[in-house]
């Protein structure tokens, strides 16, 4: 039987009194497009931020390839740490991250952006990591840009590095956390191709993300949170025609 | 304006010079090195460590350098008992009790700019950190510092000239720096505009050069600030 690459049960995240997610579960085998959808407030980002532990969930498993990532028990304020931080650190290498704002380390040019974590975290030559760089970055159109700082590209091209920065280390899941919210419309479509021609290609992704279009066209399940619950999981075919819940339905009826 | 007694000094001064550098320098390296922990001990979230990092450097900037040079040199002779231990070899010397104040002084300053350009890391860029699978030291090191020094670099040039400037108070305790120098040379000819103009250019000069390579160094660190030409 093959594993499960991520394996969500029973997530729960408080924030003080406010309970931000409520036992959400949710299972990417391997190639998996998963879309989380929802209005602002409804828990996505949490999710996303709780699955390699930016966030850590008060309750509730998560598991990479099996490997389950040990907490402890909750304290008198509900509040779990991690047993075993370098289980986490080798856990979130293999979760790499494409966030709204980008995070280009910028004092690092494109190119040492994309090798610094898989020379100094998976410990690869750097030689070895140059050159599966410059690879990566033929891939998403920066090869000409690979010796430009952060601050000197537009955020459609700020946003591809980011992804040639998660690609680089080889990852199970690919969290992608609205990575196209901050980017002006024209801007949006270049990143959007990257992505669609990384699920095309089979890499497991996690898309907290507006993008109807993308969430329709690209995934193979859409997850639609409402108030920290799962309000609706399914292949967008049915998503998209024929939501079962309300809820749903009111959504998309705001989108078109 | 007598040239005469310049040139006749000029090796005096040169020798002057040399003790000047020598103290800063020593003192800016040594005072870095406890900076540094010191601006992370100031972040720390044990109670008793950062209110020791607080308590230390709000009294060395809170108080003169040459009020602190004078309680080490002058005030620590007064105990008896210190003189019957062997730190009184150190203590008994000029030169020591001038690197250690300087250093005491530039480690509180540095570690306030340190604390500073640290406090002003972009948080998303430490969270990419986290989220990349470094450990706390690996972020520290390859993201954070890397990124504060390029920030702290201006404050910091600033330091390096006032403790250039700040060590002229050694020539109060006998010590022959390039003030020392010049006192020396007005009591002995009392010509106190030759004597202490010439020492005064000198200082102008190395201060130039000061300026000159942390521009060469802010050219080289700052390419990912300036606005890209070509």
């Amino acid at each position: 039987m093959s594993q499960a690459t991520l394996e969500v049960t029973d997530l729960s995240k408080s924030f003080g009194n406010h309970r931000v997610l409520d036992k959400v579960s949710l299972t990417a085998n391997k190639g998996d497009v998963i879309s989380i959808l929802g209005s602002s407030g409804s828990g996505k980002s949490t999710f996303l931020r709780c699955l390699n532990l930016l966030e850590m969930p008060n309750d509730g498993d998560v598991r990479v390839k099996g490997e389950l990532i040990e907490m402890t028990r909750p304290d008198v304020r509900g509040e779990r740490t991690p047993k075993n931080m370098r289980q986490v650190e080798r856990i979130r290498s293999k979760l790499s991250m494409v966030f709204q704002g980008f995070n280009l380390w910028g004092h690092m040019t494109v190119l040492q952006n994309i090798i610094e974590a898989p020379v100094h975290v998976l410990g690869q030559s750097r030689a070895e990591a140059t050159e599966r760089a410059h690879a990566l970055l033929q891939r998403v159109g920066l090869y000409e840009r690979r010796d430009y700082y952060p601050a000197h590209l537009s955020g459609g091209q700020q946003q591809r590095a980011a992804i040639a920065r998660a690609l680089a280390m080889d990852p199970e899941v690919i969290l992608f956390d609205e990575p196209t919210s901050a980017l002006d419309p024209e801007l949006v479509g270049e990143v959007l191709k990257v992505m669609r021609e990384l699920a095309e290609e089979g890499r497991t992704m996690i898309v907290v993300t507006h993008e109807m279009s993308f969430a329709r066209d690209v995934s193979s399940q859409v997850m639609f949170l409402h108030q920290g619950q799962i309000e609706e999981l399914a292949p967008p075919s049915e998503f998209f025609t024929q939501p079962r819940s309300e809820r749903v339905r009111q959504f998309l009826s705001t989108q078109y | 304006m007598d040239f005469s007694i310049i040139a006749d000094n000029w090796p005096l001064y040169m020798q002057g010079l040399g003790l000047t550098l020598q103290l800063v320098a020593l003192s800016l390296v040594i005072g870095f090195c406890i900076a540094l922990p010191l601006a992370l001990m100031r972040q720390s979230s044990i109670k008793a460590v950062s209110w020791f990092a607080w308590g230390y450097i709000y009294f060395f900037r809170g108080t003169p350098l040459l009020v602190q040079l004078f309680i080490i040199y002058f005030g620590l002779g007064q105990w008896e008992w210190l003189k019957t231990t062997w730190a009184w070899d150190l203590f008994k010397e000029a030169y020591f009790c001038a690197l250690l104040s300087f250093t005491l002084n530039t480690a509180a300053y540095s570690a306030e700019i340190i604390r500073g350009a640290i406090a002003a890391t972009p948080h998303g860029e430490v969270e990419a950190a986290v989220a990349y699978g470094m450990s706390p030291f690996k972020r520290m090191f390859r993201i954070i510092l890397p990124s504060a020094a390029r920030r702290a670099l201006h404050a910091y040039s600033n330091e390096i000239i006032f403790m250039l400037h700040g060590s002229s108070v050694a020539g109060i305790i006998t010590l022959n720096d390039l003030t020392g120098v010049a006192r020396l040379v007005n009591s002995r000819y009392y010509s106190p505009f030759e004597a202490f103009l010439t020492s005064g250019l000198i200082y102008l000069c190395v201060t130039f050069a000061i300026v000159a390579a942390v521009k060469a160094l802010e050219n080289r660190w700052h390419a990912h600030l300036r606005p890209r030409t070509a």
